[in-house]
């Protein structure tokens, strides 16, 4: 498990079980459709704020997924759409949080970049760059003073690895041996800045070794790569070796936000990475496996239509906030003897 | 039982009596183990209850603050020694994004239950970067509380206090206060939490004042009580929320205030309350709210310019008789 010489893995000869396949397939569907719903709505002014989409990666949401159970903890950033819809946590929700609706994931107090679901061990939704590192090495922490055998998974990009916090989490996830499962998204810009433009070490496996971790490299833009890469290191700090590193390599193929012009990437270097999608080229695969058939396909984009249609049914129907709410919950309610 | 003990070990004993009786409470912070705590509040703590639950951490304020707000998450009770207030400023991220917002942002769902203890306050020629008094930055703050301990009985009772609030509370401890002896009646019930607390009662001024400031306004009163001024003193104990009420009910007595207020009077805490004052009591006031804060320079080293930077007794000495000799 090194990281500068580790190959990228790419299980091409794998013939995927079908029912699982289609699942994945399925997920990442979803999510593709769901976010494309949610910029249609952006335009339209029902979501507002900042609205970052995930297309393009949806691979590894949905892999890293498959490697989790519902003990385990996740932490993501602002761009986790993708990782809450393949949590299980219900579109309706999500499309009403991003709504700003009382029945949002959140209540409405956090928008797209803050989709939390506690039932669901789903901290977050942290828009803060590198911010939510330390709480994930925090929750690890709390697993093991308590006994407990479970991972946290822990989102970011690769612009977090130039914060303080990324080096500090690292460092004390190693020091105390913690259930740490560090998912870099390497999606090769930071905003808009690409990792060469803002890193001295572009290799971030090894910035991780620096650390003491293992660390490794999968294709994120092959969800079966990414399954099998994340639940090798899932096990790993499973059994208590220590918290791991995984960078997926990706590509988003929208704006960094609504509001990004792409004034540093070329149309070009996009349309190389859709050559890539995950979605499509996935599709032909299981095609050419014959797992799957245009009808099957058809089935599965009318339920997934149907889901997000209902989706935008539940944001739309559901209540605001009452203003006389605004102030509920800065602390948690004490009865006081 | 009375006992006589320094702030310090009234700190030591709370952080014991935690440990020992709440198995989901743990300790960490820079050299709170091997090193017993650079004031030395952790001394022995490492030994009685082990490297598990008295952690030493790297310098990592961020890393170790957060860590400490996950573990709250995770349904622990960590208590983080921050070494001293400036470097405090490096764990900001941490305390300001999430420790704070997370419960509101989450919508409800979520709860961070973590004490995070500092040293705060001057007067020890340790310049510019180790002597600041940011209490009052953190007042400002929703989603937190704020506690200042003057007292060795609090040292003693706030930490218990703070460790039973479901959401965060940062306890400022003034590092002059940690030599401070000071009696505990083990019999004592301690005062809620948000509760201010009329450390000297009095007719003619109200002082209110915290932490490190409440000896320096208690020597001023005994000062003005020679003179046949009789102030009474508030410690506000909680800094965020503040004790309102019981600031006004005083007022209401004196019809007089002073603040006193180690914090840099621009945007202090001090202003803050000078605005509850006027708001909620300007027509009970014989005069203006006045204030005795730390002037308004990054902390010198040399002793003689301290002292002038602190608010001392003698200037709130002056303070009080200034506002007296307005007195129509």
């Amino acid at each position: 498990m090194t990281g500068a010489a580790a190959p990228a893995i790419r299980p091409d000869h794998v013939v995927p079980e079908r029912i699982h396949a289609l699942e994945l397939l399925r997920e990442m569907l979803r999510i593709r459709r769901f976010e494309e719903k949610a910029a249609e709505l952006y335009t339209g002014g029902k979501i507002r704020g900042f609205l970052h989409l995930y297309i393009g990666e949806e691979a590894v949401a949905v892999g890293t997924m498959q490697a989790l159970t519902a003990e385990d903890a996740i932490v993501a950033t602002y761009r986790e759409h993708g990782q809450a819809l393949a949590r299980g946590i219900p579109a309706g929700a999500l499309m009403a949080e991003m709504y700003g609706k009382a029945n949002g994931c959140s209540r409405g107090r956090g928008g797209s970049m803050h989709f939390f679901d506690v039932t669901r061990r789903f901290y977050g939704g942290h828009a803060i760059v590198g911010g939510g590192l330390p709480v994930a090495v925090g929750l690890a922490l709390a697993d093991t003073l308590q006994r407990r055998t479970r991972v946290t998974a822990c989102f970011f990009g690769d612009g977090a690895v130039a914060e303080g916090e990324f080096h500090e989490s690292l460092n004390l996830a190693a020091l105390w041996k913690l259930p740490v499962l560090f998912l870099c998204e390497n999606n090769l810009y930071a905003m808009g800045t690409a990792l060469a433009r803002h890193q001295a070490q572009t290799d971030l496996c090894r910035k991780a070794e620096s650390y003491g971790l293992c660390a490794e490299r999968a294709d994120g833009m092959d969800v079966l790569a990414v399954e099998a890469a994340t639940r090798r290191v899932a096990e790993a700090v499973r059994l208590g070796l220590g918290p791991h590193f995984l960078e997926l390599q990706t590509y988003r193929f929208r704006a960094h936000s609504m509001y990004d012009p792409e004034l540093y990437r070329t149309k070009d270097e996009v349309e190389q990475w859709k050559s890539r999608d995950p979605i499509t080229t996935f599709a032909a695969r299981l095609r050419d496996c014959r797992l799957l058939s245009e009808a099957d396909l058809a089935d599965l984009e009318a339920a997934v239509t149907a889901e997000i249609d209902d989706a935008v049914r539940v944001a739309e129907e559901g209540p605001w906030e009452p203003v006389e709410d605004l102030t509920r919950d800065v602390y948690t309610p004490v009865s006081r003897s | 039982m009375t006992l006589k003990l320094t702030y310090r070990e009234a700190v030591r004993a709370a952080l014991r009596e935690a440990l020992a009786s709440d198995s989901r409470v743990f300790l960490m912070g820079e050299d709170v183990g091997r090193y017993g705590g650079a004031y030395a509040c952790s001394k022995g703590l490492l030994e009685e209850f082990g490297p598990e639950r008295v952690r030493d951490t790297p310098l990592s304020e961020a890393a170790f603050v957060g860590a400490g707000i996950g573990a709250a998450l995770g349904g622990m009770r960590p208590i983080v020694e921050v070494m001293t207030v400036n470097f405090s400023l490096l764990a900001l991220d941490q305390i300001v994004n999430n420790a704070a917002t997370l419960r509101h942002m989450s919508g409800g769902q979520l709860s961070v239950p973590l004490v995070v203890r500092m040293a705060t306050g001057g007067g020890r020629q340790l310049a510019a970067q180790h002597s600041h008094s940011l209490e009052g930055w953190y007042a400002h703050i929703p989603g937190i509380k704020v506690v200042a301990p003057a007292t060795v009985a609090d040292a003693r009772g706030m930490l218990c206090l703070a460790l039973r609030e479901p959401d965060p509370v940062f306890i400022f401890e003034h590092a002059m206060l940690y030599p401070m002896e000071g009696e505990l009646d083990e019999a004592t019930v301690h005062l809620d939490l948000p509760r201010a607390a009329v450390r000297r009662p009095g007719t003619d001024v109200t002082m209110i004042t915290y932490g490190g400031s409440l000896r320096k306004a208690l020597e001023a009163a005994d000062r003005l009580a020679e003179e046949g001024v009789e102030a009474e003193v508030l410690d506000l104990r909680s800094l965020r929320p503040l004790d309102t009420p019981s600031i006004l009910v005083s007022i209401a007595k004196t019809h007089r205030a002073l603040v006193v207020d180690e914090g840099w009077r621009t945007g202090s805490l001090a202003a803050e309350i000078s605005a509850q004052i006027m708001e909620g009591a300007f027509y009970d006031l014989d005069g203006p709210v006045a204030r005795v804060c730390s002037a308004e320079v990054p902390m010198p080293y040399a002793k003689h310019m301290e002292d002038a930077a602190l608010p001392q007794p003698g200037a709130i000495v002056r303070a009080v008789q200034e506002m007296l000799a307005r007195r129509g």
